[in-house]
């Protein structure tokens, strides 16, 4: 329980289900002042929510397995170039591993969390799919989870949509009902940033900026935070044509921008493959950020998906998911 | 999931809080109901209320072996402890203290260009360190009499001997908070300066506690207004906690002896069928060094986090390290600066025990803990 709405409204649906429900809020980061994910506030949220459920609650100090699955890894991509998804990390070794197993060594039945997405049963196992709710749907930030992880999960509020969740919150009297949602990378406030964040754990360094014939244009303060396709704070003025970065190349401190155009990739270089079954080969549906569209695409033999239509690049680091319709096939990493 | 059926909860975080005694709820009573007046005021409800706490101020320091214009009247040790740092520590003022204090000491300390002082693997004071630290420069020297985490017995006279020694000028100061259900307190506290106590670790509510200055030190108040407390501690008299503090002290007093040997033989008894049962299980500090009724164990390859629930689940309450703000559990600091591998400590459990603890409690838990350690090693 987070604090937010929609895991307080799953924790009620499981109870209401009949379910022995204990909540548990995860000690993730952040110190008494801090206004980000897991602040005390946030806890008194979630806590003051299992009373009115009347279900016992307890917090987990996973601080030290957050910082080094999630926080040092997303400094350590920055500092090589690639633009990490944080969440995805923390459902892959905090939320679905961590918690997990130790939920099953409690004795526990299953782990339910307010994830916007879908457990469905189909005649070969069980698989993930999106969340009915599309605007809110997160199965992209769930696709490393297994036929086995899925088992011992719960979704309740992926059947709903998010005005349907917040109006049963406020029906049961949830203190959460009309907290607004979590954005962004729960350990950078608002009002630190991502630059100052990043600039107190590694070395920024200024690089060259050049046009795609290798023209010199200038130079940017850090290549550690530019990301393909990035538009902004490229210091170019106002030339429309030259507008995008689209290859950032930290050993040599060098960023190329060019047009839109000059954004477009054939395909997409993938690693580290899950599969929902086993490996698919042929056309899927691919998602490139946590709410993204979506477009067409087929996955090779090798892994890779070759776009119906050319795409913008995709920035090394980022996760791609793969779906037939609404159901995940599987997701890897662009390299 | 299974839970106990049992007519109370197994009670063994004592070092935490106690309940209220009867004898000391029935004290306390009429001065929350009959005697409200303000023990500031002039008239005859007022003295009846100015009279209660006078007579609990002359208790509370012969039982402490300090003068009734010594005791000072607070919300409990972190109040106490705050107003010993801060209050003798001019704006230049050099704090001192172990590392292992309660972080009610460490913060102070911290925020007055605090030193901190080592401990050896046993979690003594290391003396040759607090010698090298301790100037002329230094105000006060914090030290704990009994760790409210592993439950080590620190001598007081030694600390005393290297502050003359080094730093005749720093005042002494001592958070007994545990140690006072413990040891004979006027004895082991006779070389400090101030020391904290807390109405909650032994029979009295929450909300009560006191700060003994020797006369000679000047404490500068904290917190400003009516001038209660001999203008060292403003804010209405909590006559009803005060009364309560008394009388939980009077009664402790009276019971200490009895109890040290009554629960110092529960708690090895914890210890030994334990460290039996569970492979992999030691005590932290050994039983001669540690206050009779506080019982640290370490069971390797389990979460304390995880261990809590489970014994909450048999029944069992119990706690680990301190809580920080959230509720969460951090890793012991105490352990740490005994040198103990994080993940080690991450496998600290404190057994407390206090008057409220009877014998199948006990029992229950010398059957439940090994259950609970061997379900989590099991399904990992």
């Amino acid at each position: 329980m987070s604090g937010g709405v929609d895991s307080a409204v799953s924790a009620a649906l499981m109870k209401e289900q009949g379910h022995d429900v204990t909540g548990v809020t995860l000690k993730l980061w952040g110190g008494p002042q801090d206004q980000g994910c897991c602040s005390v506030s946030d806890v008194d949220d979630a806590r003051r929510v299992a009373q009115q459920l009347d279900i016992d609650h307890f917090v987990f100090n996973y601080g030290e397995e957050f910082d080094r699955h999630v926080v040092s890894p997303y400094v350590d991509a920055h500092a090589a170039g690639l633009t990490p998804n944080p969440c995805i990390e923390c459902n892959r070794h905090i939320k679905f591993d961590a918690l997990v197993s130790r939920a099953k060594k409690l004795g526990f039945d299953f782990v339910a969390t307010g994830h916007h997405a879908r457990i469905i049963e189909t005649d070969r196992g069980l698989r993930l799919a999106r969340g009915v709710d599309d605007s809110k749907d997160q199965s992209y930030v769930l696709y490393m989870l297994t036929a086995q992880d899925l088992s011992m999960l719960r979704f309740p509020v992926g059947e709903m949509t998010k005005s349907e969740v917040r109006e049963l919150a406020h029906h049961q009297g949830l203190r959460s009902a009309a907290k607004p949602d979590s954005q962004d990378v729960c350990f950078i406030t608002a009002s630190e940033g991502r630059t100052s964040f990043l600039s107190d754990r590694l070395d920024l360094h200024t690089a060259d900026v050049v046009d795609v014939e290798g023209n010199d244009l200038g130079t940017i303060d850090a290549v550690e935070l530019v990301t393909i396709g990035q538009r902004r704070g490229l210091n170019l003025g106002g030339n429309a044509d030259r507008t995008y970065a689209v290859h950032v190349d930290v050993p040599s401190r060098r960023v190329v921008v060019g047009s839109a155009q000059d954004l477009l990739s054939e395909q997409v270089q993938l690693a580290d493959h899950v599969w929902a079954d086993k490996p698919y080969i042929g056309p899927v549906q691919v998602q490139i950020s946590a709410h993204g569209n979506q477009a067409a695409g087929s996955l090779t033999a090798n892994g890779n998906v070759q776009w119906v239509d050319a795409h913008r690049k995709v920035a090394p680091g980022q996760a791609v998911v793969f779906y037939i319709d609404d159901l995940v096939i599987g997701g890897a990493t662009a390299i | 999931m299974e839970t106990a059926k049992l007519d109370r909860p197994v009670y063994l975080d004592c070092a935490a809080s106690t309940p209220v005694r009867p004898v000391v709820l029935d004290a306390m009573m009429p001065y929350l109901t009959e005697h409200f007046g303000n023990p500031s005021g002039a008239h005859r409800m007022a003295r009846s209320s100015r009279a209660a706490i006078d007579d609990a101020r002359e208790v509370c320091a012969t039982l402490l072996g300090f003068g009734p214009h010594e005791i000072v009247f607070t919300s409990g040790g972190t109040e106490s402890d705050n107003l010993a740092i801060h209050g003798v520590c001019g704006p230049n003022g050099i704090a001192v203290c172990p590392e292992t204090e309660h972080h009610a000491v460490l913060y102070p300390v911290e925020s007055h260009n605090g030193r901190l002082v080592g401990v050896t693997s046993d979690g003594d004071i290391d003396l040759e360190h607090l010698e090298a630290v301790l100037d002329e420069d230094v105000s006060v020297v914090s030290v704990m009499l009994v760790n409210n985490e592993s439950g080590r017995i620190i001598d007081l006279d030694a600390v005393a001997e290297v502050r003359d020694r080094c730093a005749p000028q720093a005042l002494l100061h001592t958070d007994a908070v545990q140690a006072v259900n413990w040891l004979d307190i006027v004895n082991a506290a006779r070389r400090a300066d101030m020391m904290s106590l807390s109405g909650h670790k032994f029979g009295a509510p929450k909300g009560i506690g006191l700060l003994a200055v020797r006369n000679q030190v000047a404490v500068v108040p904290q917190i400003l207004g009516g001038g209660q407390e001999a203008e060292r501690r403003s804010g209405t008299h909590n006559t009803a906690g005060i009364v309560a503090l008394g009388a939980a002290l009077q009664c402790l007093d009276e019971s200490r002896e009895s109890e040290i040997a009554r629960l110092g033989g529960l708690s090895e008894r914890l210890a030994s069928a334990l460290t039996a049962a569970i492979p992999g299980c030691f005590e932290t500090i050994s039983q001669s060094q540690r206050a009779a009724g506080i019982l640290q164990i370490v069971i390797e390859d389990v979460e304390s986090e995880a261990l809590l629930v489970l014994l909450e689940r048999h029944g069992v309450m119990a706690s680990a390290a301190a809580s920080c703000a959230s509720g969460a559990m951090d890793p012991s600091h105490v352990l740490a600066a005994m040198g103990m591998e994080r993940t080690v400590a991450a496998g600290s459990l404190r057994l407390s025990l206090g008057w409220c603890t009877e014998d199948w409690e006990v029992e229950h838990a010398v059957e439940a803990i090994p259950r609970c350690v061997e379900q989590l090693r099991g399904a990992s």
